[in-house]
């Protein structure tokens, strides 16, 4: 892992200037433009901004320095909802989203799965996953299967916990929608990318009186959730979930990076909408002075430095 | 080796890709599609492996028998005559526009039994949302009455009614979209992003490792 962490932000220290260096040289052969996109410098800074700040906390995390995670209620509920599933003789669904491997959300889901796998082995529980892509199918599995391993419990599964449903969106729905109701869940995990069959998925699961801890990065499905489920890990929290349910130093200190990078960002949010109200105040009152001594107003110096910085940041994110 | 060979594929794997991020889009546009095939391939593969457990845990089902074992019926039946009907009418479709007749039975049960049944699961969100909607919007707190006032603006100023009531209800509507809302909506987008950001760092320098089947 070190190997990596070094060679990674080795990577990143050098493509700096690497980028700035040559960004702006010609491609011979038909190819027009330059060799490096020089606009995405702001991405690199971003990454080498956030990637610095992970791997600083992952050290100290390693020396065994104390580092203080904030709680996150949707998580410590998991082990609850557990709980009751196994109080109740009823098995734990888990639905990681319709998306692919390649999507970080059904990632991070499958990070949770296997914390939530180690414990319904322990308990004896039943879990049940229906996925919707094949490759999700297979991981799924394999994560079940090692976290039915690494908890002394590899005769407690079986290759139908996972089951993929179908890979068309509505048909996943009914699929699992049907299970819900027929197999009456105690505890439903609804974690990952979702998008309209997410209140049609959490609507049931409350239908049925099971709790429901759900979580989504899409902002637009996230009142669904908020509105039909018990917890809800909003945005970021389900990318934080995984480290936060793992024992691993490591991990711990990846996530205290992320909020390092969290609050590095909204310091620079706050330090430059500070400073554009600033020269917008300070360019005002100058087009204010022009327009009183009876002259046209034209942009002043300080608002066209505005200009250029506000266009930089708009092409360089797309906007 | 089990878990270095996999981790060193996946951070040789995410280098070439952020370092595609950064040159010319017309240097890389080949190479990254070939990724994309691999991908696809590979996916088609494993699209196999989800048919098999499809087909293993229904028959499973039938043989235990019980009263939902007609679902499966129903399931297994379906799945063979779908298949089978595309399979055989597969490229009977010309020029001439001749159609086979298994081609017909496939285009059939996609048109009139498919395309409902999605169109029915779909619909079916409206009566959810209302019910959903209900049960957020009564005013127990002062945070749900202030949800509930809210929204009420909003969907009047999205209807012909709320102008008739007032001309200024759309703007306010507007005004609710484009800057509380938005603002919400930017947060927790931008904290997802950088959750994104720090998930793809750990798994690319192998401290989340989950997805490779644990920890160690």
């Amino acid at each position: 892992m070190k190997k990596f962490s070094l060679l990674f932000v080795c990577f990143l220290l050098f493509s700096l200037p690497a980028v700035t260096a040559f960004g702006a040289g010609e491609i011979d052969e038909g190819v027009s433009g330059k060799i490096f996109e020089t606009t995405r410098i702001p991405v690199l800074i971003g990454i080498l901004l956030l990637g610095g700040a992970i791997v600083y906390f992952i050290e100290k995390a390693k020396k065994g320095q104390h580092i203080f995670i904030r709680k996150i209620a949707g998580l410590n509920a998991i082990d609850d909802a557990l709980g009751r599933a196994t109080e109740m003789g009823k098995p734990v669904l888990f639905v990681p989203g319709i998306m692919g491997i390649e999507n970080l959300e059904t990632l991070a889901s499958v990070s949770i799965l296997g914390h939530i796998a180690k414990k319904t082995a322990a308990f004896e529980t039943d879990l049940k996953v229906p996925v919707r892509d094949a490759l999700v199918f297979s991981t799924a599995q394999e994560v079940i299967k090692e976290s039915y391993l690494a908890s002394g419990r590899p005769d407690a599964f079986n290759d139908n916990m996972v089951e993929f449903v179908t890979s068309e969106q509505f048909g996943y729905v009914a699929g699992v929608n049907g299970y819900m109701v027929r197999e009456k869940p105690a505890a439903n995990f609804l974690l990952g990318c979702f998008y309209a069959e997410s209140l049609l998925l959490a609507e049931t699961g409350n239908s049925i009186g099971a709790i429901q801890v759900a979580g989504t990065a899409n902002p637009s499905q996230i009142p669904f959730f908020i509105t039909a489920c018990d917890y809800t890990l909003i945005g970021e929290e389900l990318y934080a979930a995984g480290a936060y349910l793992s024992d691993d130093a490591k991990a711990k200190g990846s996530l205290k990076g992320q909020d390092m990078g969290k609050a590095i960002v909204m310091g620079l949010i706050g330090f430059f909408t500070v400073l554009v109200i600033f020269f917008q105040l300070a360019s005002m009152g100058k087009s204010y002075e022009e327009f009183q001594k009876g002259k046209e107003a034209k942009p002043s110096e300080t608002e066209s430095a505005i200009t250029k910085v506000h266009n930089f940041f708009r092409n360089s994110l797309n906007f | 080796m089990k878990r270095q060979i996999p981790l060193l594929i996946t951070f040789l794997s995410a280098i070439t890709m952020i370092v595609f991020y950064f040159l010319n889009e017309d240097l890389t546009k080949d190479y990254k599609s070939g990724i994309f095939d691999w991908v696809r391939i590979i996916g088609s593969f494993a699209l196999l492996i989800g048919i098999v457990n499809l087909l293993r845990v229904h028959f499973y089902k039938i043989r235990r028998g019980g009263k939902e074992a007609v679902y499966s019926y129903v399931l297994v039946l379906s799945f063979f005559i779908i298949t089978v009907s595309g399979l055989i009418g597969y490229g009977k479709r010309g020029a001439e526009g001749i159609v086979g007749a298994s081609f017909l039975t496939f285009d059939w049960m996609f048109i009139n039994v498919l395309r409902p049944l999605q169109g029915t699961m779909f619909s079916l969100l409206a009566f959810y949302v209302a019910s959903a909607a209900f049960r957020s919007f009564r005013a127990k707190t002062k945070e749900a009455t202030f949800l509930l006032v809210s929204a009420f603006i909003v969907m009047l100023g999205r209807v012909p009614v709320g102008t008739m009531i007032w001309d200024r209800i759309p703007v306010i509507s507007n005004w609710i979209m484009t800057y509380p809302t938005a603002g919400a909506q930017t947060a927790i987008m931008i904290g997802a992003a950088l959750g994104a950001v720090s998930v793809s760092l750990k798994i690319i320098i192998g401290i989340e490792r989950t997805y490779l089947g644990g920890d160690e």
